[in-house]
């Protein structure tokens, strides 16, 4: 089908001043490709440098002129190969301008796009004939003509020179005939983070969710389309994988196919066919079976339609009750009455702070209603028309009346005293993403998403190498996951006040296994705690995550689990050996250091571990002459108490019928404690 | 399926979810419902909405019934008594005169509620006289005392579990506000008093006591007589009472079928700020969808659970295997296999904390900014003290700048730029409405917002007297405390209402009324209307034919043509008689297309399939 066919010609600009930034350049039309092999395989792209050092295009070969123009590569069907040479443009050195050359083939049915990233600094040459504005219009109506859609994205990370002033006005002039002229859209991004997110790497058609009136009153209804306005760009699908088909099978799936089986509880050996079954409630206590086509005589089957319930004040409805993504209200095309119906309802409620509350059903058949509200959206620009965005908003049952205690209650010490609250005020102002004169940082429209960034990327590179490991993330995007250093070091007065005044402490009266907060663990879950001093210094710079931290000692925070993870270190037997050695040296440390028994319980605690660790690994002997030895020590030195603690822990020598490898009986094992014990009367 | 095998990309809110039952468990409430069953509640009425009278057990009863089908729904795992005092016959576990424990089978006489149970309640009233009978408890010159049984048997229900971990509450239904009236001199006293004492062992094992009390309209229920002593009522609270007690019968009744959660936290999460200053947060989920019950399927034979068995297949060999450690997605011409690993590696940008970025005016934060259900964040001072009053102190700050937060929470099942918006605390007649605290919003990312396409011609725009028209029509229909969540969800609704009457095997479909239609009765209110018609006159002109105004669109008018064209092409066939001779089969698609476009038929699938729609139409 034609409209879901593609054409894209990137136009780089890879003149030296553009240099700083083609590293992510790269990476934006990498992403585009990419997503582009995945998810439209149909559609093509074509490649266009210019301000490059050779010369290479039919214009030039045609017409003369065109210099330092290069044609990367044609108009093509995508293919890996293009995300490959996209990796490393060239870096041109001549000072190159910006000219279209017509490349789409006349018939090209489908939507055809043009992306054009350039930083607008060098000077235009001026034309034989006409002036420069003469030019680009010409362009700009062929391109209307042939219905191409040009997005422009200026880089403007760093102005160097005032000098350049008059033509990156010049060059801007020139770029917004094109917006006039032409169904061009021109951004301008001023870091790199913001040029990542500047264009969609994937184009989604929009489809309606809705066609119909919306109703104001039975007699007054107004035509509308709704979109979609946000919708989550989620990981693509992956498939499981099966490694069951030989590997001289070239025309292996792969794929794993799920079945499912459905098995009475009280007999799992009786197997119900799925039309069989049927569906249950809970009604208390029981479950109700109900068939489906019970519920189909009975439920709730609302008439396709948008109905207005009124109107109230912008305050009444709070930001944070927004439930959903968002959806876009506008006229239907092309009906200007509609238009106008809808643009005086719009500049009405924003004029006045309203919104509207509407009831919804989009589809025919829908089973449940929902209410939102609109919200108006007037337009600036004289070729966009006015429109409202929807919000769905929670019903009664939605929302969770949990009491919170008003801040006021708190106790005093709780409560931030005057220089504290001005330090507060200050971090808040001064910390500003939004300065006036500069471009909002991280504005959502502008900003990547780093994991999925970092999932085609990663996908990138496993295509090279099979084994290679996610990929770290680049500057570009650390800037999207942690505060921006430069803002930091901008407002770092501030920030140093605001810390000054506030002390934070970890509470004393917590256990220390319950505490989390000030000594966190690195983000993995499966990563072991390793010893108190690494793990500290893990949790402070491992903002994106590296390799697992292994651990090859026991710490004297946590020895148990440090332990424990020795002992399941795979990647070489020693481990095994020097886990128990350890923890040896650990028991026996704490039994010589022991002053009137503080130790005790935590040599207990060890022991117990390395006697689970043991039997795991079937080494009985280690544990076991371990045992002996530390009785032999507290027999010496008469150390009692010590072995009413091995007595309540029950501890004993590891017994044949645990480990077979041990050559103490049962019995021999019970009685070990008894036997070993002082004497008292001695 | 209703199972989704891939939980890789599971969001941490379906977790959520499903810890609730486990905790919900530790914060339930014990009820025992404690009726008076004198002959003074049966031969005492009170008007009722349909003019009859009702007697003050039938409101009693129906109260307790109307409150136990909404308990079932909202609150599963509470458990209830109901215990009739005054009767003639008795029932009880201390076997003690004058106290009847209802119950039916299969069932402890403090437990959940069943639909049994209910069913069976329902139809007490039938049944009482006969079953349980009505009899005055106190009388003068015995020494029984039915209020100090019932307080007993009450108290020895509410024996079960701790009052640490369940709250323990008898509710008490009487219209008679001075029990021992009857009861003269030193017999009086004591019965008042070892009443009282009795009253007061079951408060100090962690029972309260509510009174429900009744009376009719022309007599005044006297609190001040015995029971003010026995609830601990002074002062002001005395002369409250009787209005707000009114006013908790109703809401008895009138309760809103709304399944309950217990305030828990979802996640605990450090906020780091700067320069390493980091305080700690607990979030919750005030507002989330709720959505019918979860579905236990049944083997439509025998009505018994049914488990579900998942098993993997090899495509390829169709050897049964694990379930694979390993996914992949084509790429190149090539499967790229990534481990779940490596996927929740990549995933896993940043720690799951929250980190502050800065703040931004409220303006920037759009309209279409916002993907799912915000989260709301308090500060919590267990772990890191100083926590509150830094977030107290931002808090402060933001509202009266008018500025949010933006800061980074890494989660690790979905890592997302998020808004943090301060909303100071709303209270509304002695009612928190609106929490203190920080609402975080998740921001969408460039590729989450869908551009739209412009037009290159410019759009009509609304005049300022078409905007007038429209700022007059606001006026008109305004909706004045217009409050989120005053409506119920009538899917819901209807949902939990066929699921009653077909628990309780009850006849007739209950009618749930959909709350969200518009106020018809509102809207042809004389002013309504003009305003409607002006500015509908100013936006449309005279002549609006809605239907007329639109370009109809190129494809859909080439569909149009397709069918008429089908419909003349059609005709040439004799289709009743291609179909008897059994032809159709040799004839091509496109033929067969001809006939189904012709009869608005869908033209989709294969020749077979035409063939046999053609049939079915034809009706043969």
């Amino acid at each position: 089908m034609a409209r879901t066919r593609e054409a894209l010609l990137l136009l780089l600009d890879v003149s030296p001043s553009m240099h700083s930034v083609l590293p992510d350049v790269e990476k934006l039309c990498s992403r585009l490709i990419q997503k582009k092999l995945i998810y439209g395989k149909n559609h093509e792209v074509g490649v266009i440098l210019f301000g490059t050092e050779e010369t290479e295009n039919e214009l030039t070969k045609e017409v003369g002129g065109y210099e330092h123009v290069k044609v990367l590569q044609d108009i093509k069907v995508v293919d890996g190969h293009l995300v490959q040479s996209l990796k490393h443009l060239p870096q041109g050195t001549c000072a190159g301008d910006y000219m279209l050359i017509k490349k789409y083939g006349e018939t090209y049915k489908g939507k055809k796009h043009l992306c054009l990233i350039t930083d607008a600094l060098c000077p235009l040459k001026d034309p034989d004939v006409g002036t420069k504005e003469d030019q680009v219009s010409t362009i700009a109506r062929q391109m209307v003509a042939f219905g191409l859609r040009m997005k422009n994205i200026v880089v403007r990370a760093s102005l160097s020179g005032e000098p350049h002033m008059r033509v990156i006005i010049e060059n801007d002039n020139l770029l917004n005939i094109f917006s006039k002229k032409s169904s061009a859209k021109t951004l301008f991004v001023d870091s790199t983070t913001s040029l990542r997110g500047a264009r969609k790497t994937r184009d989604i058609s929009p489809v309606t969710i809705f066609r119909g009136d919306l109703e104001l009153s039975e007699k007054m209804k107004i035509k509308v389309w709704v979109y979609k306005k946000t919708g989550e760009e989620k990981f693509p699908t992956l498939k499981k994988y099966s490694d069951k088909a030989p590997s001289t099978d070239k025309f292996a799936t792969h794929e794993v196919k799920v079945d499912y089986e459905y098995k009475s509880v009280e007999d799992p050996s009786k197997v119900v066919p799925p039309e069989q079954r049927i569906k249950g409630y809970r009604y208390g206590p029981q479950v109700v079976p109900i068939s489906s086509a019970e519920w189909e005589a009975v439920k709730f089957k609302p008439e396709k339609s948008v109905k207005l319930l009124g109107f109230t004040d912008a305050s009444n409805i709070l930001r944070h009750y927004y439930m959903k993504d968002v959806n876009l209200f506008i006229a239907e095309p092309g009906n200007s009455r509609a238009t106008v119906a809808v643009s005086a309802l719009a500049r009405a409620m924003k004029e006045m702070n309203k919104v509207a509350i509407v009831r919804c059903v989009w589809r025919q058949g829908q089973q449940s209603v929902v209410v939102g509200v609109l919200t108006p959206n007037v337009s600036e620009k004289i070729n966009i028309p006015d429109s409202f965005y929807f919000n769905v908003l929670p019903f009664a049952e939605d929302v969770r009346e949990f009491q919170f205690p008003s801040f006021s209650k708190f106790p005093v010490s709780w409560q931030p005293n005057e220089q504290q609250q001005e330090a507060a005020d200050n971090l808040v102002k001064m910390l500003d993403l939004a300065p006036s004169g500069k471009g909002e940082i991280l504005q959502p429209e502008l900003t990547p998403n780093p994991a999925l960034e970092r999932f085609y990327h990663h996908l990138e590179l496993k295509s090279e190498h099979q084994d290679a490991a996610p990929p770290p993330l680049d500057d570009s995007l650390k800037k999207i996951t942690e505060p921006d250093p430069t803002l930091l070091a901008e407002s770092q007065s501030a920030i140093d006040a605001f810390c000054g005044q506030f002390v934070i402490k970890e509470n004393p009266k917590l256990k220390k296994s319950t505490r989390r907060f000030l000594r966190e663990k690195p983000s993995g879950s499966d990563e072991p705690n390793g010893d108190g001093s690494v793990s500290d210094a893990q949790a402070v710079n491992s903002m994106e995550s590296k390799p697992v931290v292994t651990v090859d000692k026991i710490g004297d925070l946590t020895p148990i689990q440090d332990f424990e993870a020795m002992m399941s270190r795979r990647d070489c037997p020693d481990w095994v050996d020097k886990a128990i050695e350890d923890m040896k040296n650990k028991i026996f440390g704490l039994l010589e250091n022991s002053n009137e028994g503080i130790n005790y319980p935590k040599a207990v605690e060890l022991l117990v571990a390395l006697r689970k660790g043991c039997i795991l690994e079937q080494e009985p002997k280690q544990f076991n002459d371990v045992l002996e030895k530390v009785c032999k020590i507290c027999r010496k030195r008469n150390f009692s108490t010590f072995f009413d603690f091995l007595m309540s822990k029950k501890l004993s020598l590891i017994s044949k019928s645990e480990a077979v490898d041990s050559d103490i009986t049962d019995d021999e094992a019970g009685s070990f404690i008894v036997k070993s014990q002082p004497k008292h009367e001695d | 399926m209703e199972l989704d095998p891939d939980d890789v990309f599971r969001d941490d809110d379906e977790e959520s979810d499903n810890e609730f039952y486990q905790e919900h468990e530790a914060t339930k409430e014990y009820v025992v419902y404690l009726v008076d069953a004198s002959p003074k509640m049966f031969s005492t009425t009170c008007p009722a909405e349909d003019q009859t009278d009702e007697t003050h057990f039938h409101i009693a009863v129906s109260c307790i019934a109307q409150s136990l089908k909404t308990q079932i729904i909202n609150r599963l795992y509470d458990e209830v008594a109901i215990c009739f005092f005054n009767t003639r016959k008795k029932k009880n576990l201390q076997d003690l005169n004058g106290v009847f424990v209802f119950n039916v089978a299969e069932r402890e006489q403090l437990d959940r509620p069943t639909a049994r149970f209910i069913k069976e309640f329902d139809h007490i009233e039938e049944s009482f006289e006969k079953e349980i009978g009505s009899q005055y408890g106190i009388v003068s010159g015995s020494r029984e005392n039915s209020l100090y049984n019932a307080l007993w048997v009450a108290q020895g229900l509410l024996r079960k579990g701790s009052s640490k971990t369940a709250d323990k509450r008898i509710l008490l239904f009487t219209n008679e506000d001075d029990p021992f009236g009857s009861i003269k001199g030193a017999a009086k006293n004591d019965m008042t008093r070892t009443t009282m004492q009795r009253a007061k062992d079951a408060q100090d094992l962690g029972i309260s006591i509510e009174l429900l009390p009744l009376s009719p309209p022309d007599e005044e229920f006297k609190v001040s007589h015995f029971y003010a002593d026995m609830i601990g009522l002074e002062g002001d609270d005395l002369a409250l009472f009787m209005p707000s007690a009114g006013q908790k019968l109703e809401d008895m009744k009138d309760q809103l079928r709304k399944r309950m959660f217990s305030k828990r936290i979802v996640k605990r999460i450090s906020f780091i700020i700067a320069n390493g200053l980091s305080i700690e947060l607990n979030t919750y989920a005030l507002i989330r969808p709720t959505v019918p019950g979860a579905i236990t399927w049944l083997d439509s034979v025998t009505n018994h659970p049914l488990k579900t068995e998942r098993s993997f297949i090899c495509a390829d060999t169709g050897a049964l295997m694990q379930e694979p450690a390993k996914r992949f997605q084509p790429y190149k011409g090539e499967n790229i296999k990534f481990s779940v690993q490596e996927l929740s590696e990549i995933k896993r940008v940043s720690t799951g904390h929250l980190r502050l970025h800065g703040f931004k005016p409220l303006s920037y934060l759009k309209d279409y900014h916002n993907l799912r259900p915000s989260t709301f964040v308090f500060p919590s001072d267990k772990e890191v003290v100083g926590s509150t009053c830094i977030f107290i102190a931002l808090h402060r700050s933001m509202l009266r700048l008018n500025r949010f937060a933006v800061a980074f929470y890494g989660n690790p099942s979905n890592p997302r730029l998020v808004a943090l918006v301060a909303q100071d605390e709303i209270v509304r007649a002695g009612g928190q409405v609106e929490p203190p605290g920080m609402h975080m919003i998740y921001l969408p990312y460039s590729d989450d917002i869908r551009p739209l396409h412009s037009d290159t011609d410019a759009v009509p725009r609304a005049s300022d007297d078409e905007v007038k028209k429209a700022a007059a029509l606001m006026k008109r229909i305004d909706l004045k405390d217009f409050s989120v969540c005053q409506f119920a969800n009538p899917s819901l609704q209807r949902h939990y209402a066929v699921l009653q009457a077909l628990a309780l095997e009850e006849d007739d479909m209950p009618e749930i009324k959909d709350e969200t239609v518009p106020d018809e009765e509102g809207m042809a209110r004389p002013g309504v209307v003009k305003a409607v018609e002006e500015f509908k006159l100013s936006v449309y002109g005279d002549n609006y034919d809605e239907e007329g105004d639109v370009k109809v669109s190129e494809a859909s008018r080439k569909r149009k043509a397709a069918t008429e064209n089908a419909a003349k092409e059609c005709a040439n066939y004799d289709w009743a008689d291609l179909a008897d001779k059994g032809k159709l089969k040799e004839m091509t698609v496109q033929e067969l297309k001809l006939y189904l476009m012709a009869h608005n038929l869908s033209t989709t699938g294969r020749k077979e399939t035409l063939i046999s729609r053609i049939l079915t139409h034809m009706g043969k």
